[in-house]
């Protein structure tokens, strides 16, 4: 057979089925890689679809802590962070800030008097475009103790079915402490009073081989009003951004930021569990807040608070939850940047 | 086998070797944005260091192409197929080029700090946009399924030129050397 003219008939045929074949298995494994036929797998598109009120998501918007407002600020470090981790912004000095307080629902129509929680999105920017982001809550610790947990309880609270929640928190003991601290911790009247906690644990590092698991803290220099759950109910529903616009007039707004370190044992991947009181902490420098800005058009609006984002000095631990938090934030970045329209800034030169 | 001429070792090297890279991409690619396991961070970080690798050796490889050239397609090769086998070259080249530079701008857009290789930090190629995120992102998911498709086209016109037509155009870039060629 001439080799230039190749092969033809039956035996063509047979080749023609073993490239079939071939590239059917590529396509097949590539759809199984992309979880197409695997609807059971915990994909950030389910995560970010379990937040949505039932109205579905507000577009434009974040898809979870939708309520905010943006500050700007300075963080002083004070130097004492960095026995514990090389992060350029532990070097004594001050690196600019750019932050969100917000109120954890999903419901931009939710008013902040009915919220639990709340939290704080803080970017800290040093020489060089070191970056470090984090997003933290008013809650001492998480509601549950894995995302898969976290999901099937959006599930459970977005449920018609009676006793939902309760077959949920049978399944999940952890919860159950969440509960009583959502019913039962004093609620102020401002984000200057709240304390804002990581929960999710990292790691410090330092050096060759020096390595510190660690949570960290914002903790208010203002101190702490507890104002009556039915009192907060009656305020306007945007009472807390009212309140910081107002309050930081007076002059900046501090935190401490509080470094607590892990002993051997403590519970560093389940962020529902406490660590003890008595673990060392080191007060690694202040929150200077000086600025609010709206949340449509403040600096804050396009930032992802992405918790992986971190400077040399931070990793990630063995905490299942930055990774899935950083799935969901970018698909709800991705989303919410697609549909500028849906939510336009007020003020087009506004960045 | 007559007249079969080689495409030079250094491109065969890169052939071979980004073929890999840029399977390995795309299952990366499209396994990791369907995760929100710990594994997710690992193979984002993958992702972006192989896209500029990818980046890197893509360059290399088109000025190795200007150098060195490629054999002819045979003679035998009907009209159409020879249009087929040229202007999809032409969009491999452009999607390997491309796709990592998409990647870069889009989190450049984000805006997101761009790290690869565990500490070397990109500079950001683009700035803050919503509007350009959104088209990046956009432009970056579809022409990677499209650059996948093409792959398995290319894939089955190389299987049909290595089984059926026997021309000499597999062994062209064949990771073996043929015994005529250089």
């Amino acid at each position: 057979m001439n080799p230039l003219q190749g092969q033809s008939g039956r035996g063509a045929l047979g080749y023609f089925a073993l490239i079939a074949v071939v590239v059917a298995i590529g396509a097949g494994a590539f759809i199984y890689t992309a979880g197409w036929v695997s609807p059971e797998r915990l994909t950030p598109e389910k995560l970010v679809a379990s937040l949505a009120p039932p109205g579905g998501p507000a577009l434009g918007r974040r898809r979870n802590h939708v309520k905010g407002v943006c500050f700007t600020g300075v963080f002083e470090a004070n130097g004492a962070g960095m026995p514990l981790s090389t992060a350029p912004m532990f070097v004594r000095g001050q690196y600019p800030v750019v932050g969100r307080f917000n109120v954890a629902t999903a419901d931009p129509n939710a008013p902040d008097g009915t919220v639990p929680v709340r939290g704080m999105g803080l970017q800290i920017t040093a020489p060089g475009e070191e970056v470090w982001r984090s997003a933290m809550i008013t809650a001492p610790f998480f509601p549950v103790a894995t995302p898969q947990a976290f999901y099937e309880l959006q599930l459970a609270s977005h449920s018609k079915a009676p006793d939902a929640m309760k077959t949920f928190a049978a399944a999940h003991p952890e919860f159950a402490a969440f509960g009583a601290w959502a019913t039962s911790a004093p609620q102020t009247g401002s984000f200057a009073e709240d304390r804002f906690n990581s929960l999710n644990s990292f790691v410090f590092t330092h050096g060759t081989g020096q390595r510190s698991v660690v949570r960290w803290s914002l903790v208010p220099t203002a101190t702490p009003v507890p104002v009556p759950p039915d009192d907060l109910a009656k305020r306007a529903p945007d009472f807390l951004e009212q309140e910081i616009a107002q309050r930081v007039q007076g002059g900046p707004l501090r935190w401490t930021m509080v470094v607590t370190v892990a002993a051997p044992g403590d519970p560093t991947a389940d962020p529902s569990k406490a660590w003890p009181q008595d673990r060392r902490s080191v007060d690694v420098g202040t929150l200077v807040v000086q600025q609010v800005q709206p949340d449509r058009d403040g600096p804050c609006r396009d930032i992802n608070f992405d918790p992986t984002v971190l400077p040399a000095g931070v990793t990630t631990s063995d905490d299942p939850f930055p990774a899935a938090r950083s799935s969901a934030y970018r698909v709800s970045f991705d989303r919410r940047t697609a549909e500028e329209k849906s939510w336009p800034r007020t003020a087009p030169e506004a960045k | 086998m007559a007249n079969v001429q080689q495409f030079a070792l250094l491109q065969r090297v890169l052939h071979w070797f980004m073929a890999l890279c840029i399977l390995t991409m795309f299952f990366v690619g499209v396994g990791m944005v369907s995760s929100v396991t710990p594994r997710y961070l690992g193979l984002v970080e993958f992702h972006k260091s192989l896209g500029i690798l990818l980046l890197i050796l893509v360059a290399i490889r088109l000025a190795a192409r200007w150098r060195y050239g490629a054999p002819a397609l045979p003679a035998t090769l009907p009209e159409p197929l020879k249009l087929a086998a040229v202007s999809s070259h032409y969009l491999l080249y452009g999607l390997m080029i491309v796709l990592p530079l998409l990647g870069w701008a889009m989190l450049s857009a984000g805006p997101y700090p761009v790290v690869v290789f565990g500490s070397l930090r990109l500079p950001p190629i683009l700035p803050q946009s919503e509007f350009l995120h959104t088209v990046l992102w956009d432009a970056h998911h579809y022409l990677a399924f499209a650059f996948f498709a093409l792959v398995l086209a290319h894939l089955a016109a190389a299987l049909m030129h290595a089984l059926i037509r026997r021309d000499g155009v597999f062994e062209a870039m064949a990771p073996y050397p043929t015994r005529e060629g250089n």
